[in-house]
């Protein structure tokens, strides 16, 4: 068996600790067994949906997302889009979230699109939000993270978001939402890095992957008593940081 | 001396600091520097002035401390007065007070030669005032505080200082750094450049934290011939042509001793210096390759450089050895990625098999976020079979990153707060052997304050 992980413009959108998402899905793929292989998927470059089982999109600055941006129009972006509303699992993370959506508006520059997969839109705030982060999710219990964002992002009437904030500010502050979720796709702003202080999100993304693929239903359980304890301490630490 | 308001701002930075020490706050390093400074705005440009040798400013994202403290070692041992930051407070108000406490109260320098230490983004400013003779620029790394880019603000600025240089000053930089080579191609000073000729020990691609190294004539990426250390190598641009400068003191035979030592030879022919460092890691090699060319520079003899050298004790925090319990114990800063990353290749190719606890706090200067983690290269600790403790704020998440870098869990023991780490972890080390430690910055402070407790270290303003 074999898993391939599609890191979208994995050259440019890279910022500190978007790898651990990667190594996260494919070490626990690998430690039950299955191949891991992991691809980049960059500017100008054609997309196989059939070539990839799940998909990492992580986060840049803002000028680095303007060429993704127009990278996705058209026919790239449509397939990615498809490719997701057949199932295909994904996390995105920070500015990938962003382009999930129908556009995110920068400070003072011209909108740029998104694919529209969620029913979101984000646009640049006056503020950042950064420190430590903890949502409480119905699929996946409680979340640990690492907001750095100026980016605001509202959800539209028929958007899922990945749970509610319990210590800081999550999509735009306001709401008290944090991410989104869609078919066996999850959008958010946690760094940290995500995945592999979350364990449930990483086997949620690998279960729907071998499903597709393999159609295997159950996933063998690891151990996870690093995890549990790093994911403790992330909540200890965002109670007394914020 | 007919500056009034030149001495009282001198004679109020002494006392404080004075004043200071009596009451055993640690240091006192930077608070001089702001009494005489609010005393008289323009102190540091006059004091720098009257140093009849001139300043040379050394900076860089890592070695900037070591590499000073070589250089003026070197000159000490030359028989120089030096005027000197010691305390590793590099900032405006740290290098004035170090000025302030090194002159007479009439103004008068007690040395003939200043070598500054200067923090990277301090670096415009100290050049503008101290108008140094030389200016040593070592690397420009992304640390884990820049996230979104700070680092080319900082080449930027570089640049726009080398520029308003003129010919009587002089440049030397590290040349295996294509920005630091790129940023200083216009300058009106004169360049030097060093770097490694030829070197065993490469890599076969860019480290994850590194950034991807883009020709700054044309855009176009890099080709490496040889690649060293993060992003420092031999280097050229297949569109334009562009390519390393030719190496006014180039490193060859270089060798490294495990975590004890490396050795080099810088230059060729008759002019060849033959330099035994006990430092390890190339990364340190850099750093006595750099001092070393530095002093040549200045027309320091080759035996001097040699024997300064060959016997320099690291500065505080980058690597210190003290006693504990009959166990030696190797205490390494990790300061950033890429320091990190050169420490856990020093120890992957030493194959050693000692203990090892890495520290991770998450404070403002540690950087809040521990994403930084995982741009680490903590596979190469998987080619070694030593025992790995975590401990610190953050010690869960190190202990993760051990485990998704394909370190069996049996051979991670995650130690939780450092102060009760400290015990259990020197307790696991059998006696009479080796362990090494690697905190972050607040714990490094947390750590010499433990040590302390138990009469192992002198503070660091004490050293
Ligand atoms: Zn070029």
């Amino acid at each position: 068996m074999k898993l391939t992980i599609c890191w979208l413009y994995g050259d440019t959108m890279n910022i500190y600790g978007d790898r651990g998402n990667v190594l996260a899905l494919a070490q626990r793929a690998r430690w039950r067994g299955i191949e891991a292989e992991i691809t980049t998927l960059g500017v100008g470059q054609e997309l196989d949906p059939d070539a990839v089982d799940i998909y990492f999109w992580g986060g840049g600055q803002d000028r680095e997302q303007i060429p993704v941006s127009s990278d996705i129009q058209g026919e790239k972006g449509t397939v990615l889009r498809q490719s997701l509303e057949d199932g295909a699992p994904m996390l995105a993370v920070c500015g990938g979230y962003q382009l999930l959506g129908t556009h995110y508006h920068p400070y003072g520059e011209a909108q740029l699109p998104g694919i529209g997969f969620f029913d979101a839109w984000s646009e640049a705030g006056p503020e950042r939000f950064i420190g430590n982060v903890v949502v409480d999710s119905d699929r996946f219990g409680s979340l640990v993270g690492f907001e750095n964002h100026s980016g605001l992002t509202y959800l539209g009437p028929s958007a899922e978001a990945l749970g509610r904030v319990r210590i800081g500010r999550g999509n735009n502050g306001q709401d008290g939402k944090e991410g989104c979720v869609h078919k066996n796709a999850v959008g958010c702003y946690l760094h940290g890095a995500l995945l592999p202080k979350n364990p449930a999100v990483t086997d949620f993304l690998i279960q729907a992957a071998l499903q597709r693929r393999y159609d295997i239903q159950e996933l063998e359980p690891l151990a996870d008593d690093l995890e549990v304890i790093a994911h403790a301490e992330a909540i200890r630490r965002a109670e007394i940081t914020r | 001396m007919g500056d009034f308001r030149l001495g009282l701002a001198i004679a109020a930075g002494k006392m404080s600091a004075l004043s200071i020490r009596r009451l055993g706050r640690g240091g006192g390093t930077a608070l001089p520097g702001v009494v005489s400074n609010a005393l008289d705005h323009d102190i540091l440009d006059k004091l720098a002035a009257r140093v009849p040798g001139g300043c040379v400013v050394v900076a860089g994202t890592n070695g900037k401390t070591t590499t000073s403290r070589i250089l003026a070692e070197i000159l000490e041992r030359s028989g120089l007065g030096v005027i000197h930051n010691r305390s590793g407070s590099n900032l405006v108000r740290g290098i004035t007070a170090a000025f302030t406490e090194q002159v007479s109260l009439s103004g008068v320098p007690s040395g003939q030669i200043a070598v500054i230490e200067t923090d990277e983004a301090a670096l415009p400013e100290i050049v503008r005032r101290t108008k140094p003779r030389l200016i040593v620029l070592l690397n420009l790394f992304r640390d884990q505080l820049d996230r979104y880019g700070e680092l080319d603000s900082i080449a930027r600025s570089w640049k726009e200082t080398l520029n308003t240089l003129d010919p009587s000053q002089t440049i030397l930089i590290n040349a295996d750094d294509p920005t630091l080579a790129a940023i200083s191609e216009d300058s009106p000073a004169q360049r030097l450049s060093f770097g490694f000729a030829e070197c065993q020990y490469t890599l076969d691609h860019l480290p994850h934290a590194a950034d991807s190294a883009i020709c700054r004539r044309c855009g176009a990426s890099l080709v490496y011939d040889e690649l060293y250390l993060s992003h420092l190598g031999d280097y050229h641009c297949e569109q334009c042509g562009y390519q390393r400068p030719a190496l006014d003191y180039g490193a060859r035979e270089i060798q490294l001793h495990g975590l004890d030592s490396g050795e080099l030879t810088l230059g060729t022919g008759d002019e060849a210096l033959h330099l035994d460092a006990s430092l390890p890691g190339l990364y340190n090699l850099y750093n006595a390759a750099g001092a070393a060319a530095t002093a040549l520079t200045l027309g320091m003899p080759g035996w001097v450089v040699q024997s300064a050298i060959g016997e320099f004790k690291a500065a505080f925090g980058r690597i210190e050895r003290v006693e504990i319990d009959n166990r030696h114990l190797v205490l390494v800063l990790i300061k950033n990625p890429t320091g990190f990353n050169e420490v856990l290749r020093t120890l992957a190719m030493s194959e050693m098999v000692d203990p090892v606890m890495i520290v991770i706090n998450d404070l403002d200067a540690d950087g809040r976020d521990v994403s930084w983690l995982w741009d680490v290269d903590a596979e190469h600790l998987a080619e070694v079979e030593a025992p790995l403790s975590t401990a610190g704020i953050r010690s869960g998440d190190m202990a993760v990153r051990l485990k998704y870098a394909g370190i069996p869990e049996s051979r991670i023991t995650p130690l939780g707060d450092l102060d009760t780490a400290l015990e259990q972890f020197v307790e696991s080390v059998p006696e009479g052997r080796t362990a090494f430690i690697l905190p972050t910055y607040t714990a490094m402070l947390r750590l010499r304050e433990l040590l302390h407790k138990r009469g192992v270290v002198e503070m660091f303003w004490e050293t």
